[in-house]
């Protein structure tokens, strides 16, 4: 098959912020960039982050870096990289102003300085009065971000792959990665990218649960690609999850629906948030809340036909309040559902909104892998950014405003030291031949005819088998269940067949190839959450409630081609400053 | 006349909302468009993500005929689909 190839410095994969913002900063440079997106990049799911950006600017609350810093390794259950949060959190300020000059259009006060409202989780002074530490544009943050990102990419002359697709990452004898095969959705025709270096920044992959808050898009594509080129992911196990997402469609109601007097109830009627929290009953932690539902549900208490769900009764605050003080959620629901909930309860389950885990990387946004005894060793010309990666700055908790400082402050270092690699290695490696052969291999597999299931319904089934098996109930049992769900859901896979064979916009073989790497990324969820036994942020265990430093405080690592953990200690030494050591997690 | 691939893709959004009402609309009655109403319709996947979604829960309204005929098919479309 004659295929075209295409050679650049940089490519990066994903168009989101993190994409966008290394992008960015490679073209300023002169860089030859390519960047892939399989959707329009304005259709990134950055443009849903609705909260803010983190930074100690102090321009409402006096503020600091070092606070700042406290804050994320507490939250993250100190799990985190000190050394990774360090340097997000004193490069924050930069990064903020930076999109400032970028044109995003952030709130202001008074005297014309940015706006910043306090979020969960903030302090001032290690852990005493609240801060306000969340830089905003009203509540589409960022939209605002990746459109200037965007439109700064346009002067700055990146070369855009609109609407292709990237199949598998390129990767010669020596461990260099040297671009990938893709394939452009409009002609079906695959296409080789080299380039030097390439950027994973393919955001996250909660639609490998039912539930969750995420665009259709986020199938873990990076995450998979990695695992099938033989890189680890880190710390899958932690998934945020909210606990009244709208149940059948993901949406998040928020904790303000509580806040003002809505309760939960069960399939009996009766609020069992009482038997869970007798004090705080229905405003208890987002996990403590979240469980409860589950078990609920688990022990035939459910409601509605299929007892799948628990209700968010808001009837009693009546139609003023309701009116007043949540209408954006009485709109969602009339929406969405042609329900309101002036008059009837909302049906809600445990929604999942973000994966602390990823591809593992240093805070230069390499690509690290154990090698023999050093547990980071950097594969050469490979990098990753954003919800794809684990830095780790968010361990196993994220905190509110900190994704998108995340993307940015890592997008920019990834492509700093992509510069420095480029200066050190101007020249293009030889393109191994068999690795494009076993990508295009992957894509042809999807033009098999004959008999087979097709690709939705075992999307579905992949996603119920995440949800029931590996949610916010997680006991050895129930997991090894779901383990052994998911191999015989491989195999069915293995055997599944598309209908459209035609090359022109064939989209279901981007959802087969998206199924596959869903797939990829719900055994590695799995497998770290069965391995892991301790309760710690997010990973909640029925059967081991503790959080057990002396065990587990350490990073977990699923190889895909071993089917195999593996652990790596978690980098408690700062930079510059002394280490925050582990503290019982009270707020 | 069903969306053709194409214009299905379109409808991948950066907000699952989006997902969700477009996706609904390409099942219960984009099929019922006549050429004027796909061409707006076209138009409308145009628009910033944001602004979609504001036109679509009629937080915004629109100058553009064409579109302001989709927006009400698209919300019956979406509020049908929650009754199956």
């Amino acid at each position: 098959m004659n295929i075209t190839v295409r050679k650049f410095d940089a490519l990066i994969i994903g168009a989101g912020g993190a994409g966008l913002r290394a992008a960015l900063q490679l073209s300023n440079a002169d860089a030859r960039v390519a960047v892939v997106s399989k959707v329009f990049p304005t259709r990134s799911h950055t443009v849903a982050a609705q909260g803010g950006v983190n930074a100690a600017l102090a321009n409402v609350l006096p503020d600091s870096w070092h606070w700042h810093m406290f804050d994320t390794i507490k939250g993250s259950d100190y799990l985190g990289d000190q050394d990774a949060i360090e340097y997000m959190c004193r490069a924050a300020p930069k990064v903020v102003y930076e999109l400032e000059h970028f044109g995003v259009p952030f709130s202001r006060l008074d005297n014309g300085t940015i706006y910043q409202r306090a979020f969960g989780g903030q302090s001032q002074n290690f852990g005493q009065d609240q801060a306000a530490r969340t830089c905003a544009a009203a509540d589409r943050t960022g939209h605002a971000i990746l459109h200037s990102l965007y439109q700064q990419n346009l002067r700055a002359r990146t070369h855009f792959f609109d609407e292709y697709f990237a199949v598998d990452l390129i990767k010669d004898d020596q461990g260099y990665v040297l671009g990938v095969v893709a394939f452009e959705i409009l002609t079906g025709k695959p296409i080789v990218i080299e380039a030097k270096t390439t950027l994973i920044a393919t955001g996250g992959a909660g639609q490998i649960f039912r539930t969750n808050t995420n665009a259709l898009s986020n199938t873990g594509d990076g995450m998979a690609m990695a695992l099938r080129a033989g890189v680890p992911l880190e710390d899958m196990e932690f998934v945020q999850f909210h606990p009244t997402g709208i149940a059948g469609r993901g949406m998040l109601i928020t904790e303000g629906a509580r806040g003002e007097g809505g309760f939960l109830i069960n399939g009996e009627g009766e609020r069992f948030m009482e038997r869970y929290a007798p004090k705080v009953k229905d405003l208890a932690s987002r996990d403590v809340v979240s469980r409860a539902i589950a078990v609920e549900i688990r022990e035939g208490r459910g409601c509605g036909r299929n007892k799948d769900h628990a209700l968010l009764d808001l009837r009693h605050l009546g139609a003023d309040t309701i009116m007043k003080k949540l209408p954006g959620i009485r709109e969602m629901t009339l929406t969405f559902l042609g329900l309101d909930p002036i008059e009837q309860p909302i049906p809600v389950f445990p929604t999942c909104h973000y994966s602390m885990g990823g591809i593992p990387t240093n805070r230069d946004g390499q690509v690290v892998v154990p090698v023999k005894d050093t547990p980071e060793d950097p594969v050469p010309g490979l990098y990753a950014a954003g919800e794809a990666a684990c830095v780790s700055v968010h361990g196993a908790n994220r905190l509110g405003g900190n994704s998108l400082l995340d993307i940015l402050v890592f997008g920019r270092a990834a492509a700093n030291h992509i510069l420095e690699y480029l200066g050190e290695n101007p020249h293009h490696r030889a393109l191994p031949q068999d690795s494009v052969d076993r990508a295009l291999e992957r894509l042809a597999r999807w033009d098999r005819e004959g008999e087979g299931e097709a690709v939705e319904p075992l999307r579905r089934e992949l996603r119920k088998v995440m949800e029931d098996h590996c949610g916010v109930f997680r006991t050895a049992e129930v997991m090894r269940e779901g383990v052994a769900k998911l191999q015989t859901l491989r195999e069915r896979i293995d055997q599944a067949v598309i209908r459209d064979h035609t090359q022109t916009f064939n989209t279901a073989r981007v959802e087969a190839l998206e199924l596959e790497n869903l797939w990829d990324c719900a055994i590695a969820t799995m497998h770290s959450a069965l391995g892991r036994e301790e309760s710690r942020g997010a990973h909640s265990r029925v059967d081991f409630t503790e959080r057990d430093d002396e065990r587990w405080l350490k990073h977990s690592l699923y190889s895909l081609q071993d089917d195999a953990l593996d652990y790596k200690p978690v980098r408690t030494q700062p930079l510059t400053v002394e280490s925050f050591p582990p503290k019982k997690r009270v707020y | 006349m069903k969306p053709d691939t194409q214009t299905r893709w379109r409808c991948r959004r950066g907000m699952l909302e989006n997902d969700l009402l477009l996706k609904g609309f390409l099942d219960h009655g984009y099929d019922q468009l006549d050429q004027e109403g796909r061409d707006a319709f076209e138009r409308l996947l145009g628009y910033p993500d944001n602004l979609l979604l504001d036109l679509v829960l009629e937080r915004q309204s629109t100058v553009d005929a064409g579109i302001a005929r989709v927006v009400p098919l698209i919300r019956a479309a979406v509020a049908a689909g929650a009754e199956d």
